[in-house]
C-alpha cells in the first residue's frame, strides 16, 4: 500500500495532485479547526459526562444490586434457619403436650378408678346389710307363722297347750 | 501506471485522483480560506454524525442502554481505556481532546467510505494539522509539567556513558519525525485505499469495450468489494493507531523518565 501511495504522490504532483494544491490550504485548516472546535466543545461539554454520568450510575446500581442480593440471601438464610428452629421446637413441645396430656389422663383415670372401686365397696356392703335385715325379718315371720300354725293345729286336733310350751317346742324345731 | 495505457487504447476513463479535488459548494470563483467547499460540507456531516450518535442517542441517559447509546458507551470506554491504559491515570484530563480526535478521524473515514463522498483525512493539510498539532501540543505539555527535565526524555541514563550522546541524537531526530509519520501515515493509507478502488473501479466497464472484459469486468468487481471490506478495517484501525500514538506522546510529555 506504501509503495501505491508514493507512485500516486509521484505521479500526482506532476499531474496537479489534489492534496499538494496549496491554494485550497487555508480552508481545509480553517474548516478543520472549525470541526474539531465544535466536536470538541460538544464532546466535553455534553457527550462525554452524560455518558460518563450514565456508565458510573449503572455502575454504581449494579454494585448496590448485588449488595440488596446478598443482603436479601442473607435474610432468607436467616428466615430459614429461623423456620428449622421454630419446626424443632414445636416439635418438642408437641412431643412434651402429649406426654403431659397422657400422664394427666392417667392419673384422672386411676382417680375414677378408685372412685368407682369405693363406690362399688359402700354399695355391696350396704347391700350386704339389707339383705341381712331381710333375711332376719324373713326368719322371725317364718317363726311367728309357725307358732300360729302349730297352735292352731294343735287346738283343732282337740290338743290344748299353753302358749309357752309351744313355742319352745316351736323355736326348737326351728332350730333344729 | 497502467492506466494511462489503457486510457490511450479503450474508451476507459483514469482519473484516480479526480475525487480528491477540492470545489466549491455554491457559485464560481477562488477558494478563498472562509469558503464552503466539498471539504467542509463533510466534516460537518462527520460533525451531524457524532453528534446523532453521542448526543442524540444518548439523550434518554437510561439504565439499560438503546442501541444508539451502547455505540457511543463502547466508544467512551474504548478510548477512555485507552488513555487510561497508555498515557496512565494522569493522562485522563485529556481524554476529551483524544475522544475528539479519534471521533474526527473514524468519522471522517467511515464518512469517506461512502461511495459518491470525499474523505478528508485524504489530505495531507488536514492530517499534518492533527499530527503536528498533537505534535506541538504535547511538546509544550513536556516542557511546562518538567522544564528543562522534560529533555530527559532524549538522554538514556541506563545507557553507556559513551553510548549516550549518539543515542540523544537519534532520539532528536525520531522526535522531530514523529508529527511527519503521524500524519502522512493517516493520509496515505486512507488515499492509497481510495484511489485503488478508483483504479479497480475504472476497470469495471470493461466488458462494454472489449471482449478481455469477460475476465476484467467480473475479477475487478470481485477486487472492489474486497479492497472495500479492507478499507473498512482500514478506516477503524487508521483512527485508532493515530489515537493510540497520540496516547503515547501524551505519555512521554506526562512521565519524560524512561
Amino acid at each position: 500500500m506504501a509503495t501505491t501511495t508514493t507512485e500516486h504522490a509521484a505521479e500526482g504532483a506532476s499531474a496537479g495532485m489534489p492534496q499538494l494544491d496549496f491554494s485550497t490550504f487555508p480552508n481545509q485548516i480553517f474548516w478543520l479547526l472549525v470541526t474539531l472546535v465544535i466536536i470538541y466543545i460538544v464532546m466535553s461539554r455534553v457527550a462525554l459526562p452524560r455518558i460518563g454520568g450514565v456508565l458510573a450510575n449503572r455502575k454504581g446500581t449494579i454494585t448496590s444490586d448485588l449488595r440488596a442480593a446478598e443482603e436479601l440471601k442473607q435474610k432468607a438464610l436467616e428466615a430459614e434457619r429461623a423456620y428449622n428452629d421454630a419446626l424443632v421446637k414445636a416439635r418438642a413441645d408437641a412431643a412434651k403436650i402429649v406426654a403431659d396430656a397422657k400422664i394427666d389422663i392417667q392419673k384422672d383415670l386411676d382417680k375414677a378408678i378408685a372412685k368407682a372401686d369405693a363406690e362399688i365397696a359402700a354399695k355391696t356392703v350396704e347391700a350386704g346389710k339389707a339383705l341381712d335385715e331381710i333375711r332376719a325379718g324373713a326368719a322371725e315371720a317364718i317363726a311367728t307363722v309357725a307358732k300360729d300354725t302349730a297352735k292352731e293345729l294343735v287346738a283343732a286336733l282337740g290338743g290344748s297347750a299353753d302358749a309357752r310350751s309351744i313355742t319352745s317346742a316351736v323355736t326348737a324345731r326351728l332350730k333344729g | 501506471m497502467a492506466g494511462e495505457a489503457e486510457h490511450s487504447e479503450g474508451g476507459l476513463a483514469f482519473h484516480p485522483l479526480q475525487q480528491f479535488e477540492i470545489h466549491r459548494l455554491f457559485g464560481e470563483g477562488p477558494i478563498e480560506w472562509y469558503t464552503p467547499t466539498n471539504i467542509s460540507l463533510w466534516m460537518a456531516f462527520a460533525v451531524l454524525a457524532i453528534v446523532a450518535v453521542f448526543v442524540f442517542g444518548s439523550s434518554s441517559k437510561s439504565l439499560i442502554p438503546t442501541r444508539m447509546q451502547s455505540i457511543g458507551e463502547l466508544a467512551y470506554d474504548f478510548v477512555h481505556n485507552m488513555v487510561e491504559d497508555v498515557a496512565g491515570h494522569d493522562g485522563a484530563k485529556y481524554f476529551p481532546m483524544i475522544m475528539t480526535l479519534f471521533l474526527f478521524i473514524l468519522f471522517a473515514n467511515m464518512l469517506g467510505l461512502i461511495p459518491g463522498s470525499f474523505t478528508p483525512t485524504t489530505h495531507i493539510a488536514v492530517t499534518a494539522i492533527l499530527g503536528f498539532g498533537v505534535f506541538v501540543f504535547v511538546t509544550l505539555l513536556g516542557f511546562y509539567k518538567h522544564g528543562f527535565h522534560f529533555l530527559g526524555l532524549f538522554w538514556m541514563s541506563d545507557a553507556p556513558l559513551i553510548l549516550r550522546p549518539i543515542i540523544a541524537v537519534i532520539e532528536v531526530i525520531s522526535y522531530f519525525v514523529r508529527p511527519v509519520s503521524h500524519s502522512i501515515r493517516l493520509a496515505g493509507n486512507i488515499m492509497a485505499g481510495h484511489a485503488v478502488m478508483k483504479v479497480f473501479a475504472a476497470f469495471a466497464p470493461m466488458i462494454l469495450i472489449s471482449t478481455i472484459g469477460i475476465v476484467v469486468t467480473p475479477v475487478s468487481i470481485l477486487a472492489i468489494t474486497a479492497i472495500y471490506a479492507l478499507e473498512v478495517l482500514v478506516a477503524f484501525i487508521q483512527a485508532y493507531v493515530f489515537t493510540i500514538l497520540t496516547c503515547v506522546y501524551l505519555k512521554d510529555a506526562l512521565h519524560p523518565g524512561h
